[in-house]
């Protein structure tokens, strides 16, 4: 009787996959890439099959660089990217590549201390323990900058990711911009070759070692810092403000950071009184001629829909959505997408 | 068709007995293991082929200088695998030194010694040590194992043993010492498997022998049995060995991924297998990927060559074993 029973009910699965698979079969959108913005694509994905059945996005993350290579080789209808395609990569494409900007994410610096007081930091202190020459947590530079906190006579135990990362790249990407010495000795990649410290693979392996090492420092996404409850640091901006890491902070960042006409920008160490430094906007990348005149369509109908109601859903998830001006633009650009 | 031949089988047996059996099914069933056996070697074959080719620029580039610098700058874009090849042999070569004697020990045991209400539920263990995903282990290592390694036995081997270099300079946890360690976790219950199914497949004329001239259980194990799996025994530890040069997940965790080459265990280090996992994804200048083929085109050609030299080791080892026996 139950045997009876499961059949039914894998059969049903079965039908239903079937009928789904027809339906999806009319269209289906491809995309690979980043994997920092993942969560919030696969929520919009799946809240836009509500408002569009007649279409599936099927998402593979597979890392920027995977995301990249495959919209260079129009494997993939849409690709990826924590890090703005370079000029190298995009005369490689057949065809004009566009970059959409989506969402944007912070760095923060998380440490592990006794009792674990709030920290404060400059851009000047990051460089000199990464660079290995502020090797102790009373050195004058930390105990100028946090007045009253009692830091321990301990060395510094660095750590940073191990694994190539978007996180790495806008760490690396507002070192060089404070630190001309770091630019030369390691610059700004998604890995580079570190002066000093170990190497943690994800935000796990960082977060892990930096919670099991005294003394230790190291950076992770905001995101992944708020749902561990790491304590993280606060930065002082380029207005000379220490700022709390929050998806408003990141957000204000964005609304003060330059951005160029081809959206292919860096908004670390951007103006303003309260945006957080160290933060960076993720991309989708698509082709502004689309080859299938369907598929066109419907992925420029999902980028507005992603524009206009997006936002909200990535503050749930804590990523920090587009402001107001920089959406406008944003959408005057999908608007160029032909199909 | 089959019931055809049998027929005919059946008549000509009848005709004249000598006549010999269809030999169709053995044929086919000789083809099809060959195909089966050749896929394997074309598979290698393949895998070995796309990784020359995914790496062209860079051998021509870097040539064998890869082989022997120890910068790895994806910004500058220059390359050199040193301190990874270096990383993967020892890692490889501290858990086999910590797994062998282990393993080796626990086989014997479970063979020779214990009493069967204990073999059971043993050996269902060292199953489910092998049934561990990589990434758990990995993740105990970072939580678990490094900190108590960090803690307890780094500090005494740094008080008792600090003169030799292998064990000085400051602890932070993360180190070679540790990938070696959780290797070793990893490749012991492969071999101690193995390693059992060889033991019990020693005949018992050899114990029997043994006892019979008057051994004691230890001389009777060493002489009767060991002695004996030698060459088994040494494929056990050549199996482990291949997926210790492999390990990737779990040592990533815990080996503090620094292309460095440093005396001391205590220093973090970096392995093939593990640039690989870590950079792969987000590699993506051309010459970058193409570097990080060149990593695994050097994997590939270190597990050849230390499988080659294993069988020469174990051919020397047995024709002086057979010398000696001889004589």
């Amino acid at each position: 009787m139950k045997s009876l029973k499961s059949s039914r009910k894998i059969l049903a699965i079965v039908l239903l996959t079937g009928i789904s698979a027809t339906a999806s079969a009319q269209m289906m959108i491809n995309g690979a890439g980043a994997t920092f913005p993942y969560p919030i694509y696969s929520k919009w994905f799946d809240e836009y099959a509500k408002v569009d059945p007649s279409v599936r996005f099927n998402y593979q993350s597979i890392g920027s660089g995977g995301g990249q290579k495959q919209i260079l080789s129009q494997t993939v209808d849409f690709g990826a990217s924590d890090g703005p395609m370079s000029d190298e990569n995009l005369a490689k494409a057949p065809g004009k590549i566009l970059h959409i900007p989506t969402v944007a994410g912070a760095v923060v610096i998380t440490y592990n201390l006794p009792g674990n007081p709030a920290l404060k930091c400059d851009g000047d202190t990051i460089a000199g323990i990464y660079l290995g020459q502020i090797k102790k947590w009373n050195d004058p530079k930390l105990t100028g900058l946090n007045p009253g906190v009692k830091l321990p006579d301990q060395d510094i135990v660095v750590v940073h990711r191990s694994d190539g990362s978007g996180t790495t790249f806008i760490f690396t990407d507002y070192l060089s911009k404070i630190s001309s010495e770091w630019k030369s000795k390691a610059g700004t990649n998604t890995s580079v070759n570190w002066p000093t410290g170990i190497g943690g693979k994800g935000n796990e392996g960082v977060s892990g070692q930096v919670k099991q090492t005294p003394g230790a420092i190291g950076y992770v996404e905001l995101i992944y810092a708020t749902q561990n409850k790491l304590p993280y640091a606060d930065v002082k901006n380029s207005a000379g403000e220490f700022v709390k890491p929050t998806i408003e902070s990141v957000t204000a960042a964005l609304a003060t950071a330059e951005i160029p006409e081809d959206f292919r920008f860096s908004m670390t160490n951007a103006p303003g009184k309260e945006a957080y430094p160290i933060a960076g906007a993720t991309w989708l990348l698509v082709y502004q001629q689309q080859k299938d005149p369907a598929k066109g369509k419907k992925l420029v109908e999902f980028l507005k829909w992603a524009m206009a109601k997006g936002g909200g859903m990535a503050k749930s998830l804590d990523y920090a959505p587009l402001p107001e001006t920089v959406q406008q633009r944003v959408l005057k650009r999908i608007d160029e997408i032909k199909y | 068709m089959a019931l055809a031949a049998s027929v005919s089988i059946a008549e000509s047996s009848a005709r004249e007995r000598m006549a010999p059996p269809s030999r169709f099914g053995d044929r086919a069933f000789e083809w099809l293991t060959l195909a089966m056996a050749l896929t394997v070697l074309v598979l290698v074959i393949l895998i070995g082929w796309e990784l020359w080719n995914g790496s062209s620029v860079a051998l021509k580039k870097f040539g064998f200088h890869f082989l022997t610098t120890s910068t790895w700058d994806p910004v500058a874009e220059e390359f050199g695998a040193l301190p990874f090849i270096y990383g993967t042999l020892v890692s490889s070569a501290i858990a086999l030194i910590i797994a062998v004697p282990l393993s080796i020990a626990t086989a014997a045991y479970l063979t020779e010694l214990a009493p069967l209400w204990i073999r059971q539920p043993l050996v269902s263990l060292i199953e489910m040590l092998a049934a561990i995903p990589s990434v758990i282990l990995g993740l105990w290592g970072i939580f678990v194992m490094v900190p108590w390694l960090r803690d307890y036995p780094f500090p005494f081997l740094k008080g008792y043993f600090g003169w030799i270099p292998l064990f000085t300079g400051p602890i932070y946890g993360p180190c070679m010492f540790a990938g070696g360690i959780i290797i070793a976790i990893m490749i012991l219950p492969i071999i101690t498997s193995v390693s059992r199914e060889i033991l019990r497949s020693v005949p018992n004329l050899q114990r029997e022998a043994a006892y019979a001239l008057g051994a004691t259980r230890w001389e009777a194990t060493r002489i009767a049995v060991l002695s004996y799996a030698k060459k088994g025994l040494f494929g056990a530890v050549i199996l482990g060995l291949g997926r210790a040069l492999g390990e990737t997940l779990a040592v990533t965790m815990v080996i503090g991924n620094t292309p460095q080459i440093a005396a001391s265990l205590f220093k973090p280090g970096y392995t093939l297998a593990s640039v690989l996992a870590n950079e792969f994804t987000e590699a993506t200048t051309d010459i970058y990927l193409q570097a990080l083929f060149e990593i695994g085109l050097v994997l590939f050609g270190i597990t050849i060559l230390v499988n080659l030299l294993a069988q020469l080791l174990l051919r020397t080892i047995t024709t002086t074993s057979a010398t000696r026996a001889v004589q």
